[in-house]
């Protein structure tokens, strides 16, 4: 049985719709993180979840029962706060305790449940401290043992690490990772951060303006985004999108963009267009229908490094922009009236304004209809 | 974050060095110190304005009446005399009881404790519930009792009066406790309700999960996160009872009047020799409490002043 | 159960202070407005008469004694408060090592009482013993200084005490409010080679016009209800020279048995003051939602 369900889930403040018709269903164990841009509504969803607000229509089920019209305490639930929420005038026991305390649990179960959670998280020492004299990463661990001390059913995450510096952040991502594995805890996690998603996940759930727009296993997300949006939203540097049009050539489907003013083809037909090209430019497409095609920049190397992709191109592009971070650099060259980032060897030497070789492997590209922007 | 919650009122006391002194940036180093010279020119004479005053009532009170009919307004006194302040605390007369302002200085004592007490509290409650718990309505409601701080009372005079008879409170110390405490809601509530808007709504979130309700949250995070806002409202509304001159004079009468009202009365009647050592020392004792809630604690008095009128 | 009165305890809570405030604060005035519209004297009458307490009252000389002393005691109190503070306020932000004691200086007459300070400037400005003799004794044996008892002058002996007890709160506003100036914002207009002068004429004082709003509206504020002030210093006199809004209510009211007439006069009051705290609120309301 599922721990979380949302049913038609659908809310509204006043004329404005957050939420849309949401239906999910996560299993235990799993770590399904929701991310989206900001006001997509996903942390409206996970308040709805804890009960913190309540959904203008649809259900909540946990454990298969329904908790429309359960307090957030009666859920069984534990969240973890953007700002943490630290009570500030209570030391770091009183506010991990806090809960127990208010359900007056026996001080020796408290107790051994302070411990057990202060030794997993490495805050022993902090035990005695005001939420004021820690760092912001001790925060953090805090809000988790608060979270953690009662074994509850779902962990909700509300953005909990974007309050830390890059370093901190990376670290705490790893940290939550690993007590995800080590609890075997279910999570829902929100968060506007897609390389957070991506490494923390056992499910996305991208989501835009109040709807769930894909829902799968990160690298499906990554490998096959249903739309522009998510295909976007996921994976950074961002992928490529070229805009052209489909054609037939000799029976075989190729896009054809201009470049320089120049039709340029691409061959596609390895494509899985499931159906919608059977053949000659038939079903579903007709013959010199708009298409956008995305290529992740890690496609697009250097040609002198002589890649033999399955199916690829080479051409001449003229670099004008190049962006390093030390261990591959990002560069960007005009493309078919569009920008074309391509991720090279920071070994390679490249320089902006002089013409270099650049090889395109169409393996991995991603189709979409340029009116409706969703995948083909 | 979570540690600036306990002090969010950027306040006047803010110690960080501010911007370097622009006048003292004003060209060559004579120019500056003429500028500063002048500068503290102007401070110094303002702070002879401001003490001259208090000067004159303490060096009147401890003249006698003949000096201070021979000798100097300005001038120290020759001979230190106490007489005065005894009469004022203890035989000056008021109308025709000549118990000096002793009894209605413990008149206003007995006012202003239990008044602060309960507006406080209730404006500590009304700002959690207002600001934490919004239900529809909650800022029309909010906005109502803010007005009825700025309303003038003379258009509540007449039937607060009427009421008060009708009630059984007329001239009775309690009587003017009851109008203190509801027109001195708005302004409590005021202070709590800011204070607490800019606690992060998640402590509520957190601690409703964690399983603590409506006034287990208030009293075990909520209040003990209040202790600054609390000071500031309990010296705002002891100052403003204590200094309070209008609602005692028109809702008390003879023996349960406050002391503002008592200094009133000595200072202008009419009758005997005018013992203007005896009106100031009255004056200066009138004035104590309130002067001495501001020098220890100014800070959050000048707080209370400023939090109704500037934010951000 | 228990949920229920869970959920609706923040209302249950607020209800006695709301309930109070609707009878004491909007039931009075609405009493107050009715009766102003009846012929009560002495006693409380509740037939209305329509306009005839306020056509008597705009034909009351000592009426119009007490708006024009309203008009002018405020102009000049609320102009010479806040030019006071706002010169206090720049000066002591220059970085003075005293400051902390020159600030309680110059706001310790905000902890009186009015009537105190009327106490007090009725001694400093006593013909005969105050001010004048000082003067007299130095050597100016025709100076005069009688304006507490000068029928013309008397209004601006309370504006002097006026200005002396409120100008140290406009000091702590307008300091307050340079406090909270973003510092990168002086410093850009430094680094841009912007003068002293020209830096708070066209940078600091310009960003202060909230604290102005703020200032003005509770100085009139303070002005249209002064009472105390005026009632220790000069009870009105000579004769009603001084008379206000406020005492005039009272007198009506409490000694002249003119319940109609003080009626009328609260209910002018509160109009005058809804229409400058009304459209404040609401600003600073919407603002903050």
């Amino acid at each position: 049985m599922p721990v979380l369900q949302s049913r038609n889930l659908y809310k509204d403040f006043g004329a404005v719709e957050v939420l849309k018709d949401i239906n999910l269903s996560i299993e235990a164990g799993e770590f399904l993180v929701l991310v989206g841009p900001s006001g997509c509504g996903k942390s409206t969803l996970l308040n709805i979840v804890a009960g913190l607000e309540t959904a203008s229509a649809g259900d909540i089920l946990i454990d298969g029962q329904i908790v429309n019209d359960v307090a957030p305490k009666d859920r069984d639930i534990a969240m973890v706060f953007q700002s943490y929420a630290l009570y500030p005038t209570m030391t770091v026991e009183k506010n991990i305790t806090f809960g127990m305390r208010v359900r007056n649990v026996p001080r020796r179960e408290r107790e051994e449940a302070l411990q057990r959670v202060a030794k997993l998280l490495h805050i022993e020492h902090l035990l005695r401290r005001k939420p004021s004299q820690l760092s912001g990463g001790q925060r953090q661990r805090v809000a988790m043992g608060r979270a953690l001390v009662r074994r509850p059913k779902l962990f909700l995450f509300d953005e909990p690490l974007s309050n830390l510096d890059a370093k901190l952040r990376a670290q705490m991502r790893g940290e939550i990772k690993q007590l995800h594995k080590r609890l075997g805890a279910t999570i829902v996690y929100v968060t506007h951060d897609q390389t957070e998603a991506m490494s923390l996940a056992t499910r996305i759930a991208v989501m835009s303006d109040g709807k769930i727009v894909q829902l799968g296993a990160p690298q499906d997300l990554y490998d096959r985004p249903n739309s522009i949006f998510v295909a976007d939203f996921i994976g950074s540097p961002a992928m490529n999108f070229i805009s052209g049009r489909i054609q037939a050539r000799d029976a075989k489907p190729v896009f054809v963009a201009d470049h320089d003013g120049a039709p340029l083809a691409l061959p596609v037909d390895h494509y899985d267009f499931g159906g919608d090209f059977g053949g000659g430019v038939e079903g579903d497409l007709r013959d010199g229908q708009e298409l956008i095609l995305g290529i992740r920049p890690e496609y697009v190397t250097s040609g002198a490094a002589n890649h033999h992709g399955a199916v690829s191109v080479d051409f001449e592009l003229v670099p004008s922009l190049m962006e390093t971070n030390g261990f591959d650099q990002h560069i960007v060259f005009e493309f078919c009236g569009a920008e074309l980032v391509g991720r090279f060897s920071s070994k390679e030497s490249v320089e902006v304004g002089r013409p270099h070789r650049v090889h395109l492997d169409l393996s991995e590209i991603s189709l979409f209809h340029a009116e409706s922007k969703v995948r083909l | 974050m979570t540690s600036g919650q306990a002090d969010t009122r950027a306040g006047l006391m803010r110690s960080t060095p501010l911007r370097s002194a622009p006048l003292r940036r004003a060209g060559r180093p004579w120019t500056a110190t003429l500028l500063r010279g002048l500068l503290f020119l102007i401070l110094g004479l303002f702070v002879l304005y401001f003490t001259l005053p208090l000067f004159v009532m303490i060096v009147t009170s401890l003249k006698s009446l003949e000096e201070i009919r021979q000798g100097s307004l300005l001038g120290l006194p020759q001979e230190i005399e106490l007489t005065s302040w005894a009469t004022a605390w203890g035989s000056a007369c008021i109308g025709v009881s000549c118990h000096g302002l002793r009894p209605y200085f413990w008149n206003s004592i007995l006012l202003v404790v239990p008044a602060v007490v309960i507006s406080t509290a209730i404006g500590a409650i009304n700002g959690y519930a207002l600001s934490k718990w919004r239900f529809p309505g909650s800022d029309v409601i909010f906005g109502l009792m803010l007005f009825g701080c700025f309303v003038p009372f003379q258009v509540i005079l007449l039937p607060m009066a009427i009421t008060l008879g009708k009630i059984g409170m007329a001239g009775s110390v309690s009587g003017l406790i009851l109008v203190h405490v509801v027109y001195g809601i708005g302004f409590t509530t005021l202070f709590f309700r800011n204070y607490y808007v800019a606690v992060p709504d998640e402590l509520v979130k957190a601690a409703k999960i964690d399983g603590a309700g409506f006034l287990a949250i208030f009293t075990q995070i909520f209040l003990p996160l209040s202790i600054p806002v609390m000071v500031v409202t309990v010296i705002w509304q002891f100052t403003n009872i204590w200094n309070d001159f209008l609602f005692g004079v028109s809702f008390s009468q003879g023996g349960s009047q406050p002391i503002t009202v008592a200094l009133n009365n000595i200072v202008n009647s009419t009758t005997g020799v005018k013992e203007y050592n005896v009106d100031m020392a009255a004056a200066i004792i009138a004035a104590l409490p309130t002067l001495l809630v501001y020098v220890v604690a100014g800070k959050y008095f000048i707080r209370g002043l400023t939090a109704g009128s500037v934010k951000g | 159960m228990k949920s229920l009165l869970d959920r609706h305890l923040p209302k249950i809570v607020v209800a006695p202070s709301f309930a109070a405030v609707l009878f004491f604060v909007y039931g009075f005035i609405g009493w107050t407005v009715y009766v102003s519209f009846t012929k009560s004297r002495i006693l409380p009458k509740y037939e209305l008469v329509g306009w005839l307490q306020y056509e008597k009252l705009f034909a009351t000389p000592r009426w119009y004694v007490a708006l024009d002393n309203l008009f002018v005691f405020m102009v000049l109190f609320v102009a010479i408060a806040i030019m006071i503070g706002l010169l206090l306020a720049i000066l002591l932000d220059q970085k003075i090592r005293a400051e902390g004691v020159i600030r309680t200086i110059y706001l310790y007459p905000m902890a009186l009482s009015f009537i105190v300070t009327g106490t007090a400037w009725k001694w400093l400005l006593n013909p005969g013993l105050g001010i004048e003799k000082v003067v007299r004794d130095w050597g100016f044996p025709d100076f005069k200084f009688d304006w507490l008892i000068d029928p013309e002058m008397a209004i601006y002996t309370v504006v002097m005490a006026g200005v002396w007890q409120s100008s140290g709160f406009v000091m702590a506003l307008f300091l307050a409010g340079l406090r909270s100036i973003n510092e990168e914002i002086i410093r850009a207009a430094l680094v841009d080679g912007v003068g002293p002068f020209r830096l708070y004429f066209h940078v600091i004082i310009p960003s202060l016009r909230p604290v102005f709003v703020s200032a003005v509206i509770v100085l009139t504020h303070l002005a249209i209800k002064s009472f105390d002030l005026i009632i220790a210093l000069t009870h009105g006199g000579p004769g009603y020279a001084t008379d206000m809004p406020a005492t005039f209510m009272y007198a009506m009211a409490f000694s002249r048995g003119q319940l109609g007439q003080a009626a009328a006069s609260a209910t002018v009051m509160l109009a005058t003051v809804s229409a400058v705290i009304v459209p404040y609120l609401y600003s600073e309301l919407r603002r903050k939602a």
